[in-house]
């Protein structure tokens, strides 16, 4: 059974369980990923940086964490 | 760096002024640690990145901007893998968000095996982003109508292949690429299929602005070396361009003089 206090919320293609309440910034820190190089995309909107510690994840949210990688 | 911009004259793409004609990705690389030398040794003035998901299960490698300073090397996000307008503009707002600039490699393909452009799909995404203030680069084919509509559309620079990515074919119609850049006031960058640095060279033969490439320096044997030759080509070739070749002729001419010969 899962926490009632958790949420549940996409995350790049996959379904994951996080607490209810935490911050996009807190999200994306629990992923051990630094907050200045990475792009958060929250139900197909972009987010700007500064948003990332008002804005709540809600249950049934898709996220999309993206980054730079090589490319040509 | 600067000593390339000397050489064969800056380069202009909107307002902004590039040392060197070369332009080089960053994909397919043994290690990142070759990548910045490479990229170093290249001279480049531009380098394209790719927007991907971050892997949550740290499978792969890191993020590339743990490896290059956006300080030191001016970053052009592209759209690679994008088969819709829809995809490629979603995935250009978060390139634009990832970054620091306006800079867009716009690429829409439309079909998997030669990887050649979706061109009317690249012209519709051109539009919506170049109305959202981006600086457009746009990789299409080596058709004149659609680089004549790019450019109609606002890209500040239009990028017909030499041939398919990462086929290394070099230039398979340097007529029309020619004729391209007849025609077009942006500048024209040569953009895929370019295997060895003698294709870089008649790439600039032809008197296009750029090259970029990727595979071709990623994939040798030793991409240090591959990137200087790449360099040394793109310069050789801007300068042989602005020299002027002599006139082919399918005769031998001797260099000699014929008079004067002894009894």
């Amino acid at each position: 059974m899962s926490d009632p206090g958790n949420i549940q919320v996409q995350v790049n293609g996959k379904e994951r369980e996080v607490q209810s309440g935490l911050s996009v910034h807190e999200l994306v820190e629990s992923f051990d990923l630094n907050p200045l190089l990475i792009v958060v995309e929250l139900n197909r909107e972009i987010l700007s940086r500064d948003q990332f510690k008002d804005v709540q994840v809600s249950d049934g949210d898709s996220v999309e964490l993206v980054h730079f990688v090589g490319g040509g | 760096m600067s000593e390339d911009g000397a050489l064969t004259g800056h380069l202009r793409i909107a307002d902004q002024e590039f040392e060197s004609r070369l332009f080089v990705g960053t994909g397919k690389y043994p290690d990142n640690e070759t990548m910045v030398e490479a990229i170093r040794a290249s001279g480049t003035a531009m380098v394209t990145v790719a927007v991907r998901r971050v892997d949550l299960d740290r499978t792969q490698s890191e993020g590339i901007l743990f490896h290059l300073d956006p300080e030191e090397f001016f970053l052009l996000p592209n759209t690679a893998g994008c088969y819709t307008a829809e995809d490629a503009i979603r995935y250009a707002r978060l390139g634009r968000a990832a970054g620091f600039n306006e800079w867009l490699k716009l690429e829409v393909i439309g079909d998997e095996t030669t990887l050649v452009p979706d061109t009317q799909a690249t012209l519709e995404a051109a539009k919506t982003l170049v109305a959202e203030g981006f600086n457009v680069m746009a990789y299409t084919n080596d058709d004149l109508v659609t680089a004549l509509r790019l450019e109609d559309v606002g890209c500040v620079a239009v990028m017909p292949l030499a041939s398919p990515i990462g086929s290394g074919l070099g230039i398979v119609n340097p007529y029309f690429i020619r004729e391209i850049k007849r025609r077009c006031s942006v500048p024209i960058i040569v953009d895929a299929g370019v295997g060895t640095a003698s294709d870089a060279c008649v790439a600039m033969e032809q008197g296009v602005d750029g090259v970029l490439t990727n595979t071709a320096i990623a994939t040798a044997t030793d991409p240090v070396a591959m990137a200087h030759a790449m360099r040394l080509a793109t310069q050789s070739g801007r300068l042989a361009y602005l020299a002027g070749r002599m006139e082919a002729r399918e005769i031998g001419i001797p260099s000699s003089p014929t008079r004067g010969m002894l009894d």
